[in-house]
């Protein structure tokens, strides 16, 4: 075939394109090649297929997509700390001469994939998971404000995720650190398809996340049942709620930011070139204007965790509930006050500096103060030291070193000598790791029964904890060390030999993260044979206060049968604190949403479209686009999208509750 | 000071001797200072840190399920009094930090020229101080002394005591200027311009490096910076003198082509020019230079006419541009600079202009031949060593 009918059909795609002489990577496409192979050759001889596509693919259910949305982070949580661990072991070989095992081309492409995926496809969707499972139970609503929605807006991070994939094995990843700043992600200095993967990765992911987020603001104001005024909403709805505005006025910046980026790479526009005036400083600014806030999009919902276990876990009512609601909203405000922190030394004057250094300080004491409402929730309770209480006791321990050390890289003159360092390394993952991640697992371990109807094997879960607990500061304590040692972030090699221990001491941290990570998975599969012995009947396995755990574990698709009534904060403690009692009779149908494909199947689309931009597959790009235009239109042709669950069905399954519910006491 | 700094090393120090913490051990007053800004920012915080760490182990503790000797309140949920003192104990250490935070930083800018070279020692006001303008290159670092015509690669060199005033810019994409023993980091950005102030007040040699990632060769993109007492520095400038070899636009434009892990080079004369240059993207003949752009811009700039200037405006020149979509875009090349006032090239490299006249105020349309823009790139960026 000619050259050009080649590139007509492949784009930039050709045979030179797959990382054939990279021996780890064709290693690794392998054992994913084989382990896929296998996986699904399992669920086509199980006949899972259907199964999977008609109760989980295609559902509506906001628990089902939670659930979905945990797995994703989870499954890319490995691919993540896959990266992590080829840099430690870089680091910590690469010292007397030696180059260690990966060359720059690949280091650097790890450091940028562990980055994006650490934050676009592991925290995102944990949090965005637990929010979509936990939110409408919390507000006693049978489902979120736009079901179909729900599952596009999950595709979505799945199309993102496969494109950010596909590029370990297609092509490369971008090698410019993990917001790409120019002009090194520009085109004349990234001509490659690495950054293109970053951006149509991040873009398809963005629409489902900021889609999520108007789901869930939507969900959160119209669908609360009677009674719940906006100051009886569990703490947990409130930060979700905070979280979720956040994402909706951020995340249309970064989409835009990537746009202009794209712009200047396909149609040769200048916004961040050096010539032709246009200014790299631009894009630094926009991109932490989303990415401030994006932390605390990220934290939030882990705050609204630990308010919940710590309240539960202490038998208590929320020490300060109201001024813990005004600090996540003046968090909430104030993130939008701080991004230049992330860059001082680019240049601006002094008043400049300090303003954003002090709104940064300013932060702190909100959060000072929710920290002190723990502490004051555990104060004269009765604490059970439950998994999830567990990883709240290391989250207060952990949180505020990183939080200190964030306070300290806001004073400019600091920062200066420790911006772009390992300390600085240490500091994030000290508040990512110690915040975010941990309030997931505990998220995870206190909602997992609720989800599934049976508790987490404790044993595989106090080892995961405790692995990651101390692998964690055996990780990043070295890092602050290096850090105030002048040890800047991405390097490759060094020549220093007397900082080699640090990074071996740092690696052993790592191994041990990584123990942790098997722990956790041992700790599912131990408790999915062990489901008998660690079953829940009751619904409320933990004495728990809010609404969630009044239905019963898993929740039926309606979640209540009757929408309940709140007279108080605390709604669940409240109904049992005045003896309440389940109706048993008077079941009417209940109106529910349809499962639809149509989610996944313009998700397939978009990702097919970023594939074809990617390689300048034009044809693939304009055929899956005309497609997405077609399935949208086609499904508002849709006719079928609710049904009642007839009355008989509800009465069938409270009745099979009730039974067990008498069988347990 | 001196007391906090003991207290908060101490541990550090009896645990950890013999490494090097350059960042609390350095050589300049200015990172001293902000080193002290450092530990005193974090005895602060540390006075709400450890009680809150303190407490929620105790309080973890005492109120375990299985001790149930302690009180046990479970509707205790408020207290405006414990609120009142929550939000103030927070509030007042910000407070002192955010005071701390407003001097600190106008007091340590960069782009503040040194108001003493020592905690005890005021600027001798007869040196003058050192001009050094640094250039980050892909992936070296190119110090031109002004003052004494010369120039070197990832070597770097300055007398005790002396005020240095480096003007910092790059040539591709953004770097960070940090010796940590001397001063704080601030971005080298191309075509811009940011400044620092330092002194280094101990004789010895520093590391110095990017500290902001850039690219393939960023692992090797360090220098040694030395400071030395007067007459070692002007041994230092004279070997640099002798070694010969110059430093003129041709020469820079083979320099800043990607290298990785380039030996010390030295330069004995260089283009007093070079340095606005380089900030003006102009090195290369027939390149407009920023400043004159921004010259003609502001006095209102050439209106449809200035399209005739596009092509002397490309910097980016490593690869092809902006074209993923359909041919490559051709640019008006019939236009002049300031090095070839009737369009004619002078240096070795010439620069694919043609010899259209200059038409003078009003600036009728030149005539001009479009051209490929591909023959006027340098050709594509190598790949990176993979």
């Amino acid at each position: 075939m000619s050259p050009d009918l080649l590139k007509l059909i492949f784009g930039r795609l050709g045979l030179e394109s797959l990382p054939l002489h990279e021996p780890i990577v064709v290693g690794t496409f392998a054992v994913v090649a084989t382990g896929g192979l296998v996986m699904l050759a399992g669920l086509t001889y199980f006949r899972v297929w259907g199964y999977l596509w008609s109760e989980w693919f295609t559902s509506v259910d906001h628990k089902r997509i939670g659930i979905m949305y945990m797995i994703l982070g989870i499954v890319m949580l490995l691919r993540g700390f896959a990266d992590a661990l080829m840099m430690r072991l870089q680091q910590a070989l690469a010292f007397g001469g030696s180059e260690g095992y990966l060359n720059s081309h690949h280091y650097d492409q790890v450091f940028t994939a562990h980055g994006v995926i650490m934050i676009f496809f592991v925290a995102m969707p944990l949090v965005t998971g637990l929010m979509n499972f936990v939110v409408p139970l919390q507000i006693g609503a049978r489902d979120v404000s736009f079901p179909f929605l729900n599952n596009f807006s999950f595709w979505m991070t799945v199309g993102g995720a496969v494109l950010v994939m596909a590029s370990l094995f297609i092509g490369e990843f971008a090698r410019t650190g993990w917001l790409a700043y120019p002009p090194l992600s520009n085109i004349g200095y990234s001509p490659d398809v690495g950054v293109d993967y970053y951006i149509w990765g991040l873009q398809v992911a963005g629409v489902g996340t900021t889609l999520s987020g108007i789901n869930l603001i939507c969900t959160i104001v119209k669908l609360r049942c009677p009674g719940m005024t906006m100051m009886r909403m569990p703490v947990f709805t409130w930060t979700a709620l905070c979280t979720n505005v956040l994402i909706v006025a951020s995340f249309p910046v970064l989409t835009v930011v990537l746009a202009l980026l794209s712009l200047d790479r396909y149609v040769g526009t200048n916004f961040f070139t050096n010539d032709f005036g246009g200014s790299p400083m631009m894009y630094v600014n926009l991109i932490w204007i989303w990415g401030h806030p994006e932390v605390y999009i990220l934290v939030l919902p882990a705050f609204g965790i630990f308010s919940e276990v710590t309240s539960t876990f202490s038998g208590k009512r929320l020490f300060g509930y109201t001024s813990m609601v005004y600090a996540t909203v003046v968090i909430t405000i104030l993130s939008y006050l701080v991004w230049l922190h992330h860059f001082f030394t680019m240049g601006s004057g002094a008043s400049v500096n300090s303003f954003f250094g002090i709104t940064t300080m300013i932060i702190s004491i909100p959060t000072g103060a929710k920290m002190f409402n723990w502490l004051f929730t555990m104060y004269r309770g009765r604490i059970r030291f439950e998994l999830p209480m567990m990883w709240t006791i290391a989250f207060m321990l952990t949180f505020v070193l990183g939080g200190m050390t964030g306070v300290l890289l806001a004073v400019p003159p600091a920062d200066f000598v420790l911006h772009n360092s390992l300390f600085l390394i240490a500091h994030f993952h000290n508040v990512i790791i110690g915040g975010v991640v941990f309030g997931a697992f505990a998220g995870i371990g206190y909602w997992f029964p609720k989800a599934f109807g049976f508790k987490l094997d404790p044993f595989w879960g106090k080892l995961s904890f405790w692995f990651w607990v101390t692998g964690f500061y055996l990780a990043f304590m070295p890092l602050y060390v290096l850090g105030l040692m002048g040890v800047t972030r991405r390097l490759r090699v060094f020549d220093d030999p007397s900082l080699q221990i640090w990074f071996i001491v740092a690696g052993i941290g790592a191994f041990l993260v990584f123990l942790g990570i098997l722990s956790m998975l041992m700790q599912f599969a131990v408790s999915f044979l062990r489901r008998e012995q660690l079953k829940d009947v009751t619904g409320d396995p933990w004495d728990a206060r809010t609404l969630e755990w009044a239905t019963s574990s898993p929740p039926p698709a309606y979640n209540f049968a009757f929408t309940p009534v709140v007279h108080d904060n605390d709604a669940w403690w409240d109904m049992k604190k005045h003896g309440y009692q389940r109706p048993l009779t008077g079941f009417k149908p209940i109106h529910m949403p349809s499962s639809t494909g149509t989610g996944i199947i313009l998700a397939g689309f978009a990702t097919a479209m970023g594939f074809g931009l990617i390689w300048y597959i034009w044809w693939l790009a304009a055929v899956s686009f005309i497609a997405m235009l077609a399935v949208g239109i086609g499904h508002t042709f849709n006719y079928h999208r609710d049904f009642d669950i007839p009355a008989d069905d509800v009465v069938r399954a409270e009745d099979a509750r009730t039974k067990l519910l008498a069988g347990a006491k | 000071m001196s007391r906090f700094k003991i207290l908060a090393l101490l541990p550090l120090t009896v645990a950890l001797s013999g490494c090097n913490y350059v960042v609390l051990a350095p050589a300049g007053d200015i990172a001293a200072q902000q080193r002290d800004l450092v530990i005193i920012s974090t005895v602060l915080m540390l006075l709400i840190v450890v009680p809150v760490m303190a407490l929620t182990v105790l309080f973890a503790w005492r109120y375990r399920q299985s001790n149930t000797e302690a009180r046990y309140e479970p509707e205790w949920d408020h207290s405006t009094s414990l609120e009142l003192v929550i939000w103030s104990a927070p509030l007042l250490i910000i407070v002192c930090l955010g005071a701390l935070t407003w001097m600190g930083t106008h007091l340590l800018d960069p782009y503040r020229t040194l108001g003493r070279i020592h905690a005890d020692r005021a600027v001798d006001q007869s040196k003058a101080p050192l001009e050094v303008d640094v250039v980050a290159l892909d992936w070296k670092w190119l110090f031109i002394y002004p003052d004494y015509g010369i120039a070197t690669v990832n070597d770097l060199a300055a007398p005790v005591d002396r005020p240095i005033n480096f003007r910092i810019t790059a040539s591709s994409v953004m770097n960070s200027f940090y010796i940590p023993a001397l001063a704080g980091q601030i971005y080298a950005m191309p075509g811009m311009e940011t400044k620092l102030h330092a002194v280094v007040n101990q004789a010895g040699t520093y590391r110095g490096f990017s500290a902001n990632y850039s690219g393939a060769g960023f692992s090797g993109m360090h220098f040694n910076f030395q400071g030395l007492d007067d007459k070692g520095f002007d041994a230092w400038i004279a070997s640099a003198k002798s070694g010969g070899g110059s430093l003129g636009r041709s020469e820079y434009l083979q320099l800043e082509k990607p290298s990785q892990n380039e030996p010390v080079r030295r330069y004995g004369t260089v283009d007093s020019d070079l340095y606005r240059l380089i900030l003006n993207m102009c090195v290369e003949t027939g390149k407009m230079c920023q400043s004159e752009m921004m010259a003609i811009d502001a006095k209102g700039g050439l209106g449809h006419e200035g399209l005739n200037n596009t092509l002397p405006l490309a910097y980016d020149k490593y690869a092809r541009r902006g074209t993923a979509l359909g041919p490559e875009p051709t640019f008006v090349a019939g236009t002049c600079t300031p090095d070839a006032p009737q369009g004619r090239t002078t240096a070795s490299i010439t620069a694919p202009v043609d010899t259209a006249p200059l038409l003078g105020a009003g600036l009728k349309r030149p005539t001009f031949t479009p051209l490929k823009s591909s023959s006027f790139f340098l050709g594509q960026r190598p790949k990176s060593d993979s």
